[in-house]
C-alpha cells in the first residue's frame, strides 16, 4: 500500500508587510497579502523527497484557513503535492492553537495517513506547538524539529539539533514529524508544476464534515483570551556617529555609560 | 499560598539560567515548586540551587526514559505532578522541547497554553502573560481562560533573583504512558562548546552579517564578543553564505534573542533579522551604509568600517576592564 503523507501548511500574512491586528484582536488578514508560510515550504519539500524516495506515495497538502488560504494549497500543489484538503468555515475565525490542532487532527484522520509532516513553526504566530499537539491528539509518536528525515521499513528516522547535543531519533509509523529550515532548500514550482496544479483535486471540508461543533473552536471556543494589544512605540532613533578614527572609542564610551563595561 | 509549578531545565548537573528566571517570575504568582526530571546524582545539588531561588518544594523523578525518549516522558511526569499538586499555574522555558511539553500537558489537563511570554504578572482571574509579536511590532497581553494556565516564557524575561526557600525534595515515581516510548533517541553527540554563553540565554549578543564579508571576518566579531563575555550571532545572509553555523542564526527562521545588549555588525536590518532581535533592550550597530535600516532602531550607531571600529572597541573594552 502506498505511503500516505499529509503535509500541514498555513496561509500567513507576508512577514515583509505591515502586519497588524483586526479589531477583534485576531490577525488582520485583509491589509497584508497572504502566502504559504515560508517555514512550511520546507515541510512540503521534505514530504516530496520522502515520497520520491519511497516510489509509491501520495502527498496530501492540508490547511485550515479562509478562502484565500487556497493560494497556499495551490503553491504546494505546484511544487508537486498530489492533492489538497481545505478546511474552511466561518466559525473557525479566531481559533487558537489548541483548537486548530483539533480541526487538523480530525481532517488528518478523515484523509488517512501514515506520516504527517509539519513545518517547525508558522511565521505569524511562531508558537511551534501544533506538531506536538497533533501527535498528542492522534496518539502517535511526534518526532519534531528534525534537520534530516528519512522514511524506510515502516519507520521514520531523523536528526535534531538540541541546545546541548545533536540527537538521532527513531519512531514507528504512523507518526508526526516537524522539519526545520535546515532540512533542505525548498524547490521552486516549475511551469509544468504550476499548470499541473490547476487540475489537481482540492477537497473542501467544513466543521460539520469533521463532526466538530462550532463552539469548540473560534474566538469563543479558545482556551486563551487576548486582553490587550498595543503597537510597540517605534524605537526612538539614537545617536549616530560617523567613524573618523575614534568610532570604536565612542562606542565604548556609550557602552560604559550604559554600564555594559 | 497557591503553588506554581516550574519545569526545571538542567544540563551537566547545573540548573540553566532560564529556570532561575522562571522561579523569579513564579514568586509573583504564588509559591514556586520545581519539577526536576532526570537529575540523577546531581539531584541534591540541583535542588539546593532551586531552593536558593525560591523553590519551596522540588518534585524529583528519575528514570532512563527522560533521556532516552523525546518529550512525552516529561509530559507524563508533569501531568502526574500537576494532578496531585493542583497548581495555580505551570511555567516552562520556551525552548523547542519546553514548548512541546507545555502544549501536550495543557491538552491533557484541558488547559489553555500561552507560548513565548516575555513577561508574566499576577492578574485578576490568573496570570497575565505578555508576548511580543509580528517581529516585535506589537505587544499582546493574554490570559488562559480554561484550566490551569500553562505558560512558556522566553529566556531573559527577567533577571534571576535569589530568595531562599526550603527546596525540599519530594521523590516522585512516574508511571509512564504507552506513548512515552514513541520516539527513541538512538544516539546523542554532545556539542563542542564554544566556551561562549548560549545564544538565547546570553545577556549580550554580538552579531555579524553580510558586511563581515567572509568566514575569516567573524574573527573580529568573536573577539569583541569575548571581550564582553557575549554570545555570537549571525544574520541569515552570513549563514547562507556559509560564514557561520546555522545554530547561531538570529532572525525569523533562526533564533529569537532578547538580550540586554545587541551589537549588530555589518547587518542591514531587514525585517527577517529584526524579527529575531527587536526585543533586545539596548541595540547598537556598526555599518558602512548610513542608510541601513538597522540605524532606525539603534540606541547608538557608528557609520564606519567594522574592521576598523570593532578592533578599536575591543581594545578599549579590554583597557577599561583592566
Amino acid at each position: 500500500m502506498s505511503l500516505r503523507i499529509v503535509v500541514c501548511v498555513k496561509y500567513v500574512p507576508d512577514a515583509t508587510g505591515d502586519r497588524r491586528f483586526a479589531e477583534d484582536t485576531t490577525t488582520d488578514r485583509e491589509s497584508v497579502d497572504g502566502l504559504l508560510s515560508e517555514l512550511d515550504e520546507y515541510a512540503v519539500e521534505q514530504s516530496l523527497r520522502i515520497a520520491e524516495a519511497s516510489g509509491d506515495a501520495e502527498v496530501t497538502v492540508l490547511t485550515v484557513g479562509p478562502d484565500d488560504a487556497k493560494d497556499a494549497l495551490r503553491k504546494a500543489l505546484s511544487m508537486g503535492a498530489d492533492k489538497a484538503v481545505h478546511v474552511n468555515d466561518d466559525d473557525i475565525h479566531g481559533t487558537d492553537a489548541i483548537g486548530t490542532s483539533a480541526i487538523l487532527a480530525k481532517a488528518i484522520e478523515e484523509t488517512g495517513y501514515d506520516l504527517v509532516v509539519c513545518g517547525m513553526a508558522s511565521t505569524d504566530g511562531t508558537g511551534a506547538i501544533v506538531p506536538a499537539l497533533l501527535a498528542e491528539r492522534l496518539g502517535v509518536p511526534g518526532a519534531t524539529l528534525l534537520d534530516e528525515v528519512t522514511v524506510a521499513d515502516g519507520k521514520v528516522t531523523g536528526r535534531r539539533e538540541g541546545d546541548a547535543a545533536s540527537e538521532s531519533v527513531e519512531a514507528a509509523l504512523p507518526a508526526v514529524v516537524s522539519v526545520t529550515d535546515r532540512s533542505g532548500e525548498a524547490r521552486y514550482p516549475s511551469f509544468k508544476g504550476i499548470m499541473a496544479a490547476k487540475k489537481k483535486p482540492v477537497q473542501s471540508l467544513d466543521l460539520d464534515d469533521l463532526g466538530i461543533e462550532a463552539d469548540e473552536v473560534g474566538l469563543a471556543g479558545a482556551w486563551t483570551k487576548v486582553a490587550d494589544v498595543t503597537a510597540r512605540p517605534p524605537r526612538t532613533k539614537g545617536e549616530i556617529v560617523t567613524d573618523e578614527g575614534e568610532g570604536g572609542k565612542q562606542l565604548a564610551a556609550f557602552l560604559a555609560a550604559q554600564k555594559f563595561i | 499560598m497557591s503553588e506554581i509549578l516550574v519545569l526545571v531545565d538542567h544540563v551537566d548537573g547545573a540548573v540553566r539560567k532560564p529556570t532561575l528566571e522562571l522561579l523569579t517570575l513564579a514568586r509573583r504568582l504564588g509559591e514556586p515548586s520545581a519539577v526536576l526530571l532526570g537529575g540523577g546524582d546531581a539531584t541534591a545539588d540541583l535542588a539546593a540551587k532551586l531552593g536558593e531561588y525560591g523553590a519551596a518544594k522540588v518534585y524529583a523523578a528519575d528514570a532512563p526514559e527522560f533521556a532516552d525518549y523525546l518529550v512525552v516522558p516529561k509530559v507524563d511526569a508533569m501531568e502526574q505532578v500537576a494532578k496531585t499538586a493542583s497548581p495555580a499555574a505551570v511555567l516552562v522555558t520556551a525552548s523547542g522541547e519546553g514548548k512541546e511539553v507545555a502544549a501536550r500537558l495543557a491538552l491533557r489537563l484541558g488547559s489553555g497554553v500561552i507560548t513565548d511570554a516575555v513577561d508574566v504578572e499576577a492578574g485578576e482571574g490568573g496570570p497575565v502573560a505578555t508576548q511580543s509579536v509580528f517581529a516585535a511590532s506589537f505587544t499582546v497581553k493574554s490570559q488562559v481562560t480554561k484550566g490551569v494556565p500553562v505558560i512558556t516564557v522566553k529566556p531573559n524575561a527577567t533577571s534571576p533573583e535569589p530568595a531562599a526557600a526550603a527546596g525540599a525534595v519530594e521523590a516522585v515515581s512516574v508511571s509512564f504512558s504507552e506513548a512515552a516510548t514513541g520516539v527513541k533517541v538512538t544516539a546523542r553527540s554532545p556539542k563542542v562548546s564554544s566556551g561562549r554563553p548560549e545564544l538565547t540565554e546570553a545577556a549580550i549578543v554580538v552579531s555579524g552579517g553580510r558586511g563581515v564579508g567572509a568566514a575569516d571576518g567573524f574573527k573580529v566579531v568573536e573577539e569583541l564578543a569575548d571581550s564582553l563575555g557575549a554570545a555570537v550571532g549571525a544574520s541569515r545572509a552570513a549563514v547562507d553564505a556559509g560564514w557561520y553555523p546555522h545554530s547561531n542564526q538570529v532572525g525569523q527562521t533562526g533564533k529569537t534573542v532578547s538580550p540586554q545588549l545587541y551589537i549588530a555588525n555589518g547587518i542591514s536590518g531587514a525585517i527577517q533579522h529584526r524579527a529575531g532581535m527587536q526585543t533586545s533592550k539596548t541595540v547598537v550597530a556598526v555599518n558602512k551604509d548610513e542608510e541601513a535600516p538597522i540605524f532606525e532602531l539603534v540606541d547608538f550607531g557608528v557609520v564606519g568600517d567594522l574592521f576598523q571600529v570593532l578592533p578599536q572597541l575591543t581594545e578599549e573594552i579590554k583597557t577599561r576592564k583592566g
